[in-house]
């Protein structure tokens, strides 16, 4: 039997090509693109001309010039003849080192306020809210500066200054604290706390086994502690505690020996922590509310104790909601470091901004510092998107 | 009252509510409440909403404490006392309105979270445990889905094995049904009525008075705080002598 | 076995023990376990030692007349320095007797805000009156007509440039917004494209580079020869900054529009723009309104940034009234003061963000 052919099978109308969603679509876009690349072009022909006019160079090669200015602190070795590129790099270690540093102490007072902020105690939720609406509702620029300031202004000269514990001085020059002196003695101390954290994972294996075999609990928490503290701990008394601190003395008018941080690092350091804590409570706050008050009572139902519902059942669910926001909050505070230019301390910012006005490659820099922070931006939203992924609730 | 192996016998009261008063704040929620539940006992509590009979059954195991009165189940005395509390809780089992399953958890996880935790079975026998429930409740392919996958009836049902599998002596039911579509009532209800059958003791907080009939020993009537009536289903809904359980009854039996 | 009792209820007793009273009230809230008992004591020993201080230094202590720095050290604070520098604080460099423009403005924004809070007038009533209320205090902050001087905007300084900068930035900022969030959900791959790159670049770099990149490369990007007036180049870096964030917060809101919203305005034969204004954008709008609040807290305190371009914003002002030889060291006093200026607005943006999220949470919004 012949088969149909397939010319009387009729098929929907062609429109004309001005009235076809998809020609539009493409055409739209060519529009919008061509609009972009116009409006570019004219900045960037605007830009070239004006730079060109102030005989200014493009391209980075200023990198490789001597930078002629001294930086007041460094984690590496910077001398007023290294490179720009290397005043650079200072800038950036100074950077990532105030935000790290801020991002682990915010993180330990953010959640010791948000967890108080839900304390029954009606004086501690009391004050924790004093503290977070406070920090909260004024500018950080004016927090940092109030506390640089301070240091500064407000603080004693070396000769009298503030001791809140020993071998710790509070002065206009900074904060000196006492340093440990390297000694032998504490390659073995390392190993030893090496040993006990294999040593802590080992036990808390072995115990989770042993759980799942027999059903008997094991306090491989408090095991494990022990081991992370106490075997160090051990090897510390034996070798005759060889713990001799350096110092701080004052020699003239500052301190000599035992390490020490400028008022500049001590107050961004202390704004950024504050003003961050204040946010980080917060969302640890709203994490644990998010979790449905039936949760834990489904859990005390089945008789778990209050410890184990809020470990097993409670901050498994609260750390779901609490992560993403508290993601963001560091990529605020690693951001907003970039204020110390407003107190002069010497981070990423501040170095780029110097190298700007010295040879006016305003361009350059921007790009630069742009280019580093959303590196690190898009690394934290990166890791963020994968402990989502990792995490999220099974859903239909 | 208990015998000397602390089990309680068929017949004998395992639930005892002597004179139970409390208060949120100023406002009286429960009022000289007094019940008695025998083993093996099947008790229906209904009536209006604000009635106090989810905080009823809530004291039982304490997920609300009563400031006057006496509460005895299963021979202990609920006091603050946490020994008495932890107790009781392993005796009794709740299934809740909201199923309150944990959703981070797949399905065999729940069910095996407290027989490993709280009466620290090893984990292969609490598994064997909650595969046998899995299957009683009618969904044993189910064990390794996240409860967010299932429908409601069949999270209900997960629910109840979940209390099950602590093997209590008593099971208290809090509005169980209410949050379901219609057409998943049914299979919850069929697993509470195999349940009961088996011998059960249950309280239950409902509005299916398909099940009371079916199912209940006793039928308790509760309005503003009080226990106002209590008899068979026969006697009280076809015979119901207090004026405010009349009216309760045609509101909810016209259709 | 029945058991009928009364038909009427039983009356209700008194609680136990007293559950009302200030003594029950400690019991409970303070001291109800050994821990809160504890706590309570380090917390009221805390309250000790810090309250009795600030107390003595802000009220006890404090010395509120005084002519000149030297008269006014103490062991308090010195109030006179604020009295003196009030209106320099404030205001910055504006022309002294005309300040009562800057004062103007100022009562405008803060009327703006509070009459945008009140719910009846949302809708385009509200619009005209910020429009007005806008083109007033242009008119009042340039001069030139009506018998005011021409104050050229390097004098704008203070107060008023911190609101102008705040709130001239969200308000156009916000159409700017909307196009990204229309444009980030577009299905044109190009359109996206560009706005992705746009919101995602902006949010991930200080806003101290965006107020640089404006203060240095806006004056390269104009034709030779074309200048362009600093505060105009802090502005539009806060629009530029302003719109990739409520780019974000509107594209929430267009996320949470359920997708039979599009399908019922489709099959009744709107347009896409039709669609848009009509259907998906109010309803997004007002879903966000929370979250657009709180961005605009945050661009408030943002404004205090333009420090470090050279202009004189409440925090710059404040600096430079620090630097005068008679008056030196009162470094506490300045930013106490400004501190509770920030506080005041922020706060009560913020309380009033809360309180339209608890109505809407409650579904009281139509």
């Amino acid at each position: 039997m012949a088969s149909p052919s397939t010319d009387s099978i009729p098929r929907p109308a062609r429109p004309p090509f001005w009235r076809n969603p998809a020609v539009r679509g493409v055409f739209y876009q060519l529009l919008f693109i061509a609009v972009v690349v116009a409006v570019g072009g004219f900045l960037v022909h605007n830009t070239l001309v004006n730079l060109g006019r102030q005989n200014i160079a493009t391209g980075f090669g200023f990198l490789h010039r001597e930078a002629s200015f001294a930086i007041g602190e460094s984690l590496i070795a910077y001398a007023p003849s290294d490179t720009y590129a290397r005043a650079f790099l200072v800038g950036l270690i100074n950077t990532l080192y105030v935000a790290v540093l801020g991002i682990v102490l915010a993180t330990v007072l953010g959640t010791v306020i948000g967890i108080a902020r839900l304390s029954r105690n009606w004086l501690v939720a009391k004050l924790t809210l004093v503290y977070v609406e406070t920090f909260r509702n004024i500018p950080l620029a004016l927090q940092l500066l109030f506390w640089w300031t301070f240091l500064r202004e407000g603080a004693p000269s070396p000769r009298q200054a503030w001791r809140p514990l020993p071998g710790v001085f509070v002065s206009d020059r900074g904060l000196e604290f006492p340093l440990p002196q390297s000694n032998p003695a504490h390659l073995w101390i390392f190993l030893a706390f090496v040993v006990g954290l294999a040593g802590a994972v080992a036990v808390s294996g072995w115990a989770r086994r042993r759980q799942m075999a027999t059903g008997v609990q094991f306090p491989s928490g408090w095991v494990g502690l022990a081991l992370i503290v106490g075997l160090p701990l051990l090897v510390f008394l034996t070798a005759g505690t060889p713990l001799a601190f350096d110092w701080p003395a004052l020699k003239g008018f500052n301190f000599a020996g035992g390490g020490s941080v400028s008022p500049e690092f001590a107050a961004l350091l202390f704004g950024l922590t504050i003003y961050t804590a204040s946010f980080i409570a917060e969302i640890v706050r709203a994490g644990i509310l998010s979790v449905s008050w039936g949760q834990s009572e489904a859990a005390s139902a089945l008789g778990l104790r209050p410890g184990l519902t809020m470990r097993l059942v409670v901050l498994p669910q609260a750390l779901r909601v609490i992560i993403p926001p508290i993601t963001s909050q560091y990529l605020n505070l690693t951001k907003n470091s970039s204020l110390a230019v407003i107190i002069g301390y010497p981070d990423l910012v501040s170095i780029a901004n110097t190298t700007m006005n010295q040879t006016g490659q305003a361009v350059e820099g921007i790009a630069l510092i742009m280019a580093v922070y959303l590196a690190i931006s898009l690394t934290i939203a990166l890791s963020m998107n994968l402990y989502n992924r990792a995490v999220a609730l099974v859903e239909r | 009252m208990a015998d000397a192996t602390g089990e309680t016998q068929a017949g004998q009261q395992i639930i005892e509510l002597r004179h139970v008063d409390k208060w949120y704040g100023e406002f009286q929620v429960l009022k000289d409440i007094n019940l008695e539940v025998a083993k093996g006992e099947r008790v229906v509590v209904c009536g209006p909403s604000g009635s106090g009979k989810s905080t009823m059954i809530r004291c039982i195991n304490r997920l609300e404490e009563h400031q006057r009165g006496q509460i005895i189940v299963a021979g202990i005395e609920l006091t603050s006392d946490i020994k008495n509390i932890d107790a009781i809780r392993r005796e009794v089992g709740m299934v809740f309105q909201q199923f309150n399953l944990f959703p981070h958890l797949t399905v065999l996880e729940n069910l095996v979270l407290a027989p490993v935790w709280v009466r620290k079975q090893p984990r292969r026998e609490a598994e064997e445990t909650a595969r046998m429930y899995l299957e009683r409740v009618r969904i044993p392919d189910q064990a390794n889905k996240y409860p967010g996958q299932l429908s409601g009836g069949q999270q209900q049902r997960v629910a109840i094995a979940r209390s099950l599998c602590m093997k209590p002596e008593i099971m208290l039911f809090d509005e169980p049904t209410s949050a379901l579509d219609p057409e998943m009532i049914k299979e919850v209800l069929d697993v509470m009525i195999e349940l009961a059958q088996e011998g059960m003791t249950m309280v239950c907080v409902t509005h299916e008075m398909g099940f009371a009939r079916t199912v209940g020993d006793t039928i308790v009537f509760m309005d503003r705080g009080e226990i106002v009536e209590r008899g068979s289903p026969q006697e009280l809904f076809a015979n119901p002598k207090n004026d405010r359980t009349k009216l309760f009854l045609s509101q909810i039996l016209a259709h | 076995m029945t058991d009928a009792t009364q038909d009427l209820p039983l009356p209700a007793e008194r609680p136990p023990t007293p559950s009302a009273g200030i003594v029950s009230w400690l019991r409970v809230n303070l001291f109800n376990s050994i821990g809160n008992t504890l706590l309570t004591l380090v917390a009221a020993w805390f309250l000790a030692m810090t309250i009795p201080r600030l107390v003595r230094w802000a009220v006890i202590d404090a010395i509120w007349h005084a002519d000149s720095g030297r008269a006014c050290r103490g062991d308090g604070a010195c109030w006179a320095f604020i009295g003196e520098k009030l209106r320099f604080i404030l205001f910055g460099r504006f022309p002294y007797a005309e300040q009562w423009r800057p004062l103007f403005v100022v009562l405008i924004f803060i009327g703006l805000i509070l009459a945008s809070c009140d719910r009846r007038i949302w809708g385009r009533r509200l619009v005209l009156l910020w429009l007005v209320g806008l083109a007033l205090v242009g008119v009042l902050m340039w001069g030139g007509i009506l018998g005011m001087s021409y104050v050229e905007t390097d004098l704008w300084n203070g107060l008023p440039l911190t609101l102008i900068l705040a709130v001239v930035g969200m308000a156009l900022a916000f159409p700017l917004a909307i196009l990204l969030a229309l444009g980030r959900r577009s299905q044109l791959p190009a359109v996206r494209a560009i706005c992705v790159a746009y919101i995602e670049l902006i949010r991930g770099v200080p806003l101290i580079t965006v107020l640089f990149m404006a203060s240095v490369m806006l004056p390269l990007f104009l034709p030779t020869g074309m200048t362009i007036d600093k505060l105009l180049r802090a502005q539009i870096a806060f629009i530029l900054f302003a719109a990739a964030y409520l780019a974000e917060v509107v594209r929430g809101g267009l996320q949470a529009i359920p997708k039979g919203q599009i399908e019922a305005a489709d099959a009744l034969g709107l347009g896409y723009w039709q669609r848009t204004r009509l259907i998906v954008l109010p309803q997004a709008l007002a879903l966000v309104i929370p979250p657009l609040v709180n961005t605009f807290i945050g661009t408030f305190k943002d404004t205090s940034l333009v420090i470090v371009i050279g202009l004189f914003d409440l925090l710059g002002t404040a600096n430079a009234a620090l630097t005068d030889a008679n008056w030196r060291g009162f470094f506490a006093e300045a930013y106490v003061f400004i501190a509770a200026i920030y506080f005041s607005f922020c706060f009560f943006m913020s309380r009033y963000s809360q309180m339209l999220e608890r109505e809407f949470n409650k579904g009281g919004r139509r």
